[in-house]
């Protein structure tokens, strides 16, 4: 255990007696070995002296509770990091930003409290996972989708505010938030939008409110803790639809992208897709042999031909009646035809509704198969579970998408990873999380061994900026790295990072609230910034 | 007379309540239902189920890769496992497994090994 800077024992020692008799002594925890359960599993600093260390963890189960327990900690100066569900693992887990935070672990608070059939909305707590709203909305035989995160322990309002995404056509989880509570530093109750109109029953619907929409600066961000969140949900389909698309030369990605890019803002295409290579996930050995040998492209291309999978893929999910889900196939595959000489299509697995969830199983070559179609489930750790990794972080750069500027990250990056002793990654492909940009994801494993964890965190350290020399930025990251990543936000001497330090001293002027989170550090602890 | 009276119901209170509570074996069917939320997730028997994948890697055929399938899992194992974590596995926090889940938990999975 550390104690938080600055915070003398005696006033730990009060603060903690005094936040046992807002919770009960069995939900504040301060001993090593209950503390250890705050650490990020996925450390890149592990056993070593830089790791994160919190003085405790307090579990609260009331929007009350919240308040009186933030008074106490403006009182003592015990900084806070909250925590919805607690999971966010390869970006930071539970674990705050500076050693000597408490985390205020909101998983108990795991209430749903409102879902409005017509207008397709629930309002939840923090602690309410996406296996909890699903089972909820079963249990009162709703007939409205979830669209879960990868990994369905995660919180369906903590992964809203960390720019989190899913499969669906609500993918993106910020955007299909509406409305928020949040207890302010000082311990007060503030409702976003049409919350802040008492008895408003449009506090879910109309996320603009009157005057500035400013439930936006309250993701990835430090100004005040969110206690209750809209969330717009999809009601089901009549049908979901997948396919597969595949282009035959490596040189087809450029109007690959450009054309997805084009279905996606006209309206076309809704859901999440990801272009990769369909020779990276061949079972066949000679496929997998050239490929692991770095084969010339050429070869490649005659492989990819000759097994009828193509160079680069994607898979796409179509949502609805089947009559429209066939016109807007009919017509992705003219598009695609057009622009791409040689495109394959193949139609993929396929749902009616309803269905029961107990009978879908899982196709071999799709894992997302079932987030995709509302059912929460652990399939995205089976990537790391028989290799038995220790974890990973995410490098996440964001670029346009543009098939050009994806050629030039693979360039870029290719680069990069030579330039830095690194394997180089075959085939980097592009993950559509958010309309109009595709996530370069990377997920570099992490270990036990510090001598590798130091070489892993320099390489880090080095993408970022090899990164941001190209315009390009991460959409969210480790704990580790936030300070990395705030720092090439650099436009203008830092204008952004010091108008949100500003805010953060007048709406936190005792600096309680996650320090140091997104970059963000307040005036108590600037000088903690790396 | 009345205080002694008192004083003996509390006293007796007081032995019967260690009593009950090392007698009372943990609740089998409630670690059924903890282990169905929380562990099979990833440990259950199926496609990409992470926690099944990677004891099939470690125990190759000697031990079966389903944790409910074992008859060697003690209740020590399986709490420290749960609050240490292993591998790709994070440990579980209290808010979300509680200590007494726990107990539940470990009581099913050691539920066929001979003690």
């Amino acid at each position: 255990m550390k104690l938080p800077p600055g915070v003398s024992a005696r006033d730990f020692d009060t603060a903690v007696q005094r936040f046992q008799s807002v919770v009960g002594p069995e939900w504040v925890f301060t001993n090593d070995e209950d503390v250890h359960l705050y650490r990020d599993a996925y450390t890149p600093f592990y056993g070593e002296e830089g790791e994160i260390i919190p003085s405790g963890g307090i579990g609260p189960n009331s929007v009350e509770q919240v308040q009186e327990i933030v008074k106490i900690a403006n009182q003592y100066g015990i900084p806070l990091w909250p925590v919805s569900t607690g999971r966010n693992l390869g970006y930071g887990g539970a674990a705050p930003r500076m050693s000597g935070t408490m985390v205020l672990d909101m998983k108990r608070m795991n209430r749903v409290l409102e879902v409005n059939e017509s207008l397709a909305y629930a309002i939840v707590e923090p602690g309410v996972s996406y296996f909890d709203l699903y089972r909820h909305l079963r249990s009162i035989n709703s007939r409205l989708w979830i669209d879960s995160a990868d990994p369905g322990w995660g919180s369906v309002m903590g992964n809203a505010l960390e720019h989190g995404t899913g499969n669906t056509n609500h993918h993106d989880h910020f955007d299909s938030h509406c409305g928020m509570e949040l207890v302010l530093a000082n311990g007060e109750l503030m409702r976003t939008g049409m919350g802040a109109l008492p008895n408003s029953p449009s506090w879910a619907t109309f996320r603009y409110g009157f005057g500035p929409y400013i439930s936006a600066m309250f993701g990835q961000a430090n100004f005040a803790i969110v206690t209750k969140m809209g969330m717009w949900l999809m009601p089901e389909p009549e049908a979901a639809r997948n396919y597969l698309v595949a282009v035959p030369r490596k040189a087809d990605l450029v109007p690959f992208i450009d054309t997805l890019c084009n279905l996606v803002n006209r309206g076309i295409l809704n859901s999440t897709w990801q272009v990769a290579s369909p020779l990276l996930s061949s079972q066949a050995p000679e496929i997998a042999e050239l490929v692991r040998n770095g084969a010339p492209v050429e070869e490649l291309e005659r492989a990819g031909h000759a097994a009828n999978l193509g160079y680069w893929g994607t898979r796409l999910r179509l949502y609805g009646p089947p009559e429209i889900i066939e016109a807007e196939w009919k017509y992705i595959q003219e598009r695609l035809s057009a622009a791409v000489p040689g495109a394959m299509f193949t139609p993929g697995h396929s749902y009616e509704f309803p269905i029961d969830p107990e009978t879908v199983e899982d196709p071999p070559d799709d894992l997302f198969a079932r987030a995709s179609i509302s059912i929460p489930n652990l399939n995205i750790f089976s990537i790391g579970g028989a290799s038995r990794s220790q974890g990973h972080i995410f490098f996440s750069p964001i670029i346009p998408m543009s098939g050009r500027e994806l050629v030039k990250a693979q360039e870029v990056f290719g680069q990069a990873f030579k330039d830095l002793g690194m394997h180089p990654p075959n085939f980097i492909g592009g993950m559509a999380f958010f309309k109009r940009n595709l996530v370069v994801l990377f997920g570099l494993p992490v270990s036990k061994d510090p001598a590798a964890n130091q070489k892993l965190r320099e390489n880090f350290r080095a993408l970022v900026k090899v990164a941001a020399a190209n315009g390009w930025g991460e959409y969210r990251t480790a704990t580790a790295f936030m300070d990395d990543i705030m720092n090439v936000f650099s436009f203008n001497n830092h204008a952004l990072r010091r108008f949100h330090e500003t805010i953060k001293d007048a709406v936190d002027p005792n600096g309680i609230l996650a320090p140091g989170k997104s970059g963000i550090w307040p005036k108590r602890f600037r000088e903690s910034r790396t | 007379m009345r205080a002694i009276v008192v004083f003996a119901l509390f006293a007796g209170t007081l032995v019967s309540v260690p009593a009950f509570a090392q007698s009372a074996e943990p609740d089998v069917k409630a670690g059924k239902a903890v282990f169905e939320k929380w562990c099979k997730p990833c440990h259950g028997d199926g496609r990409f189920r992470a926690g099944t994948d990677a004891l099939r890697t470690k125990y190759k055929n000697e031990k079966p890769a389903v944790l409910e399938e074992r008859t060697d899992l003690t209740a020590p194992l399986v709490k420290a496992t749960v609050r240490g974590g292993a591998g790709l596995m994070a440990p579980f926090r209290k808010t979300e497994i509680t200590d007494a889940e726990l107990e539940t938990l470990a009581a099913y999975l050691s539920r066929t090994t001979p003690r």
